[in-house]
């Protein structure tokens, strides 16, 4: 198959925001982004963690782990968060199956989190990681990583490092495909 | 899913997804301080035992409270059954009070799935914790759940279910789970101990506990139940122990990866042998421990989605 002309829409009503290079791209410039704000690579550097949340920001965290480790040398540890039982909409559609919640050596107290996610939109999932976060400790600080931001927040959150901010409306859906999951990376709009 | 009444026709992936959220609970809660999901915030689930029993209304009434659920303990001896009140009555009087899920044990076959019946107006989940010499398919689960955490799988195991079948719940429900979930099941029990229409259950049936023991991948034991037995099914306590208690000699026929479960209360010395129920190879205390997440799970799977008309 030919590489899609990005922009393009195709037959299927899809349009490639970023393509898997751009996908790769991002990641890098979000590791060296996140390397200079919290100074991990610095002697009197906080210990960084880079949660995950399921199911695409769990690859993510561990993308970003690699290039944060390319670029400073610096092992980042990192682990997932099921924010699921912790979700405000659970009795608004069908039972949602639970992913798996895997904390790193040594846990999340006294250190800085990083919650990583693919999409953020209304900012309900990154409230529900909050409240997870806060019951497997206490954290020097939370900060926010995602792939791609879509906008329409319904609560005051924001991401401290964002891959692309894309404008889209509410009955769009942007789907990051990983390799991991999708046998290829890109971001498209439906 | 709305009522958790019996394991006889659960779907493999139906029990494989409660089985799943059982095992990522207890990841979830592994080597926290504060074990409290607020998953079921504001929801009302009520105890109702018209039987006795300790593991499995603690684990319930556990597992709710760490999901935050509002957990009441309805027992018969403390309540207007006791003033002779039928259970229909006493099903409606807790789901007008505002119960979202009643988990139930009574002594007759049957009873859970009419309660389920009474209250399909009021929109209250039902959970059958026993019912009579019918089901108990919570028990089965968590059996199920401690089999894959020991043995990795079950599909293809060999698993001996040993004692009193014929006035064992806790066999029927998981005959039909462990059948379900690929396993090849065989009950062993003196010919007075298994119920008329056993050959058509999908197991296969021996009266010889030593010649099976060889083969086996687990083996679960049956309290021998003096208070459903009003006869004589065996000459003598001591004679049943000969026969079919699990001692020392007889673990040391299993394979070493063999596992021993036990749904409780055990009787030491009846049906197994005291050294046998505290060896390591004994399950029975993590099948307490998972019966906790395994209960969570199915509340999970109860009340953690948009209302079904049922």
């Amino acid at each position: 198959m030919a590489p899609r002309q990005r922009g393009a829409t195709d037959p299927a009503g899809e349009r490639e925001l970023l393509s898997a290079g751009d996908v790769a791209r991002t990641v890098a410039r979000m590791a060296h982004q996140i390397i200079e704000k919290t100074a991990l690579d610095a002697p009197s550097a906080p210990a960084v963690v880079l949660m995950g949340i399921p199911s695409r920001g769990a690859p993510l965290a561990r993308r970003l782990a690699l290039k944060i480790a390319e670029f400073s040398g610096v092992d980042v540890p990192t682990g997932t968060l099921d924010v699921t039982l912790y979700r405000d909409d659970l009795r608004r559609g069908p039972t949602r199956p639970l992913e798996t919640t895997s904390l790193p050596e040594g846990g999340i107290d006294d250190r800085l989190v990083v919650l990583v996610d693919d999409v953020l939109f209304s900012g309900r999932t990154i409230r529900a990681a909050l409240d997870a976060l806060r019951d497997h400790g206490r954290p020097r600080a939370v900060q926010l990583a995602v792939l791609v931001d879509r906008g329409h927040r319904e609560l005051p959150i924001r991401a401290d490092y964002v891959g692309k901010n894309v404008p889209t409306s509410r009955t769009e859906d942007v789907a990051v495909l990983l390799d991991e999951f999708d046998g290829r990376d890109g971001v498209v709009l439906k | 899913m709305k009522h958790l009444l019996s394991t006889e026709g659960l779907d493999r992936a139906t029990a494989t997804s409660i089985l799943d959220t059982a095992d990522n609970l207890k990841r979830a809660l592994l080597g926290r301080e504060v074990r409290k999901l607020p998953t079921l915030r504001g929801r009302t689930v009520i105890t109702l035992f018209y039987e006795n029993s300790t593991r499995t209304r603690v684990s319930f009434e556990i597992a709710g409270k760490w999901m935050s659920a509002d957990v009441i303990n309805v027992s018969a001896g403390g309540s207007s059954v006791s003033k002779g009140e039928s259970l229909r009555d006493t099903a409606l009087t807790l789901a007008a009070a505002g119960a979202d899920c009643v988990i139930v044990r009574h002594p007759a076959s049957g009873a859970a799935h009419r309660l389920a019946g009474w209250l399909a107006q009021a929109g209250t989940s039902v959970v059958n914790a026993g019912d009579g010499m019918h089901e108990h398919p919570t028990q089965a689960l968590l059996d199920a759940a401690t089999l894959r955490e020991r043995l990795g799988s079950i599909e293809g195991r060999r698993i001996a279910i040993v004692g009193d079948v014929l006035h064992s719940r806790v066999v029927r429900s998981n005959v039909h789970l462990l059948s379900a979930l690929g396993a090849d099941v065989v009950l062993v029990a003196p010919p007075t101990l298994l119920p008329v229409g056993v050959q058509n259950w999908p197991v296969t049936v021996s009266h010889e506990l030593d010649a099976e023991l060889p083969s086996l991948d687990a083996v679960m034991l049956l309290r021998v139940q003096a208070e459903r037995m009003h006869g004589g099914f065996f000459p003598s306590a001591r004679e049943y122990s000969i026969a079919y208690g699990l001692n020392e000699n007889r673990l040391g026929l299993m394979p070493e990866h063999a596992v021993v479960l036990h749904p409780g209360p055990m009787l030491r010395g009846m049906e197994i042998a005291s050294a046998v129920a505290d060896s390591p190879r004994a399950a029975i205390t993590d099948q307490v421990r998972n019966g906790v997440h395994l209960r969570m799970a199915v509340l999970y799977h109860l009340l953690a989605h948009e209302e079904e008309t049922s």
